[in-house]
């Protein structure tokens, strides 16, 4: 049923008119959103879209190449920070700033990178969660970054226009989600891809075959690191006010769980992992307000234990679904949306 | 100053020395880094707290039941998710574990409330000690001294107790020990028992010198696992020797260098460390083969 036959055809980039129909309806869709929900929802979506960015490039380095990160909170905390300081500091246009941010945080990336081509395991695991409480740590400690107090976000403005609310930023937010997206397809279908792919299975066999571990491995932490950076610049207008409480292990965590949700390996799971994790950290702060569910948790919570703390239930939630994720179903929603569609396709049989 | 300062690092590096043990314990026989170690010691502390401050009862019979508490944890986080893994790669297993961590955070949470509160130690932190030029806490002498007991009880159980033997021999190869006899999952649910019994007693050291609060082990935990990669994740006197190396070379550099940057020296220790020695500083780098 998937089965290509050359070269071609595993790289193209739509196989049939199909999914060439599907892919304009969705982007006529995602054009056409704001036109028809009010404010609050486009900010949400806003919001969800700079996770699904996150989780593109989380993937290329966790799902593609094999790598842990624990630290990914802080090259969007790079991202968003440089985005800010190169506009207020440096007077750049917002366009620049945001790929010159990007492209600092990637640095930083292939930095974490150099150590990352001898540590396996936990010791890099620890090695990238380092960094990543480094990084808020300094930002919050250094007064240039606003220290703990934060910085304002100035305006974004594309040329002669201003942007400001959440359906004008939505345009921006969105049209970079859908470059990135399809741009990590493209790239884990090309030659830079399968060296990524080659390496995750055995670092070993990939060199024997004339990869260069230290090109890819450092170039992978790079390009991950670059989409983090992407998001991380968006998510400052998003906010409009940020700080180095933004940018937490748990947000790096998050991180993590939305591509293993997601499904390790596919650009398509690191979309539903991203939207589906980061709407449930998003909504579990209001968990009371669920219907039939909510009101229970309140009695419980005013029986036994504290109704302060009921937010908190989000979390059991969260680490539970991790749990059963790893094990029943490894290869996340992507996993269960290849299961679904093989059964329906010869359904009746 | 200086055996002042070594006295107190001495003391913090104690927790963090415990932790790095209680991690190292688990990990070469599981190769599990647990990263719910940190709130499973936290969740015993708020156990100990209910004890105390709920149920009146006296230290003793609190502690008693903070390490049942714990060895109960350990064996059901094993028992309950981890071995229901079905050939986990080191990311599921550091993902479960991260799992189990965000569900015990939550959960103490929503039992105890962000309030931050006060953990009735029967020992003085502000009572000093004088021995010779430095002056010690009694409470810091004490979290020295049963770190000490410990790591001394825990020597003498690998090398005396069957099950301290049965341990070692699953360690070096799981599948001997199994030819040989020795049931390796229980031997498994026993380790998590037995490191989470660790983890919360540096969790009970640490409660008193801060404040009761569900984040109470982020930090200890990230230091102490930065301790056991110091030492090699593979040796546990490597990871009680960089729990004690972090909490003074982190004292003298918050004294002599910065103060603010305190607790940004662990992990840039350890990256510079990690770049020179990628296996710690005291085991051997281990080359896979093909």
């Amino acid at each position: 049923m998937d089965m290509k036959r050359d070269y071609y055809e595993d790289v193209q980039f739509l196989k049939d008119p199909v999914q060439r129909f599907w892919f304009v309806v969705l982007i006529l869709a995602l054009a056409a959103l704001p036109l028809l929900v009010h404010n609050y929802t486009v900010y949400v979506v806003n919001f969800l879209a700079i996770n699904v960015m996150v989780a593109l490039g989380m993937n290329i380095l966790v799902g593609y190449t094999g790598q842990v990160s624990l630290g990914h909170a802080g090259f969007v905390a790079i991202g968003a920070y440089g985005t800010v300081l190169l506009m207020t500091g440096l007077h750049l246009p917002f366009p620049l700033a945001l790929l010159g941010a990007a492209f600092i945080a990637a640095g930083f990336g292939f930095l974490l990178g150099l150590p990352a081509l001898r540590l396996e395991g936990p010791y890099l695991a620890i090695a990238t969660l380092g960094f990543g409480l480094a990084v808020t740590q300094i930002i919050g400690r250094w007064s240039l970054f606003g220290g703990r107090m934060g910085l304002k976000v100035p305006k974004m403005s594309l040329g002669p226009w201003t942007l400001s609310g959440d359906k004008e930023i939505y345009y921006v937010i969105m049209t970079v989600t859908v470059v990135l997206g399809l741009g990590a397809r493209t790239l884990m279908k090309s030659r830079v891809g399968r060296a990524f792919q080659a390496i995750r299975d055995s670092d070993i066999a990939a060199e024997t075959l004339g990869i260069n571990l230290a090109y890819y491995k450092t170039l992978s932490f790079a390009v991950s690191a670059f989409y983090a950076g992407m998001a991380g610049g968006l998510y400052a207008f998003v906010l409009g006010f940020i700080n180095p409480d933004q940018f937490t292990f748990i947000l790096s965590i998050l991180f993590l769980a939305m591509v293993v949700v997601g499904g390790l390996g596919s650009t398509l799971g690191s979309v539903l992992g991203g939207i589906a994790v980061a709407y449930l950290s998003f909504r579990m702060e209001v968990i009371q307000e669920l219907p039939l569910l909510g009101p229970v948790l309140e009695a419980i919570s005013e029986r036994f234990l504290t109704v302060s703390g009921l937010p908190n239930v989000g979390w059991i939630f969260m680490g539970l679904v991790l749990i059963l994720v790893v094990v029943f179903e490894p290869l996340g929603l992507y996993g269960l949306w290849l299961r679904t569609k093989r059964y329906w396709k010869t359904w009746p049989f | 100053m200086l055996p002042q300062l070594l006295a107190s690092g001495l003391s913090i590096g104690s927790i963090y020395a415990l932790i790095a043990l209680a991690m190292v314990l688990l990990y070469k026989t599981s190769e599990v880094p647990n990263f719910a170690q940190g709130d499973m010691g936290m969740v015993c502390a708020f156990a100990a707290y209910t004890f105390l401050a709920t149920y009146k009862l006296p230290f003793g019979w609190a502690l008693a039941g903070m390490l049942a508490v714990a060895m109960l944890l350990g064996v059901v986080f094993e028992f309950v998710f981890i071995r229901r893994a079905k050939k986990p790669t080191i990311l599921n297993m550091i993902i479960m574990t991260l799992g189990f961590q965000l569900m015990l955070f939550g959960f103490a949470g929503w039992t105890w409330g962000a309030d931050q509160r006060h953990f009735p130690f029967p020992i003085s932190d502000i009572d000093a000690i004088h021995l010779g030029p430095v002056v010690v806490s009694q409470l810091n002498l004490v979290t020295i001294i049963t770190a000490l007991v410990l790591m001394g009880a825990l020597f003498a159980f690998f090398r005396f107790t069957k099950l301290g033997v049965a341990m070692k021999a699953t360690q070096q190869n799981a599948m001997a020990a199994r030819i040989n006899g020795i049931r390796t999952k229980r031997i498994l649910a026993f380790t998590f028992g037995i490191s989470s019994v660790i983890g919360a007693v540096a969790a009970m050291l640490v409660a008193p010198i801060t404040t009761l609060d569900p984040t109470l082990m982020w930090d200890p935990l990230l230091k102490g696992f930065a301790a056991a990669v110091l030492g090699g994740m593979t040796s546990l006197p490597g990871a009680a020797l960089g729990g004690y190396l972090l909490g003074i070379i982190e004292n003298l550099f918050g004294a002599y260098v910065s103060l603010e940057f305190k607790s940004v020296v662990a992990f840039l220790l350890i990256i510079v460390v990690l770049w020179f020695r990628p296996s710690g500083l005291f085991a051997r780098h281990y080359v896979r083969k093909v």
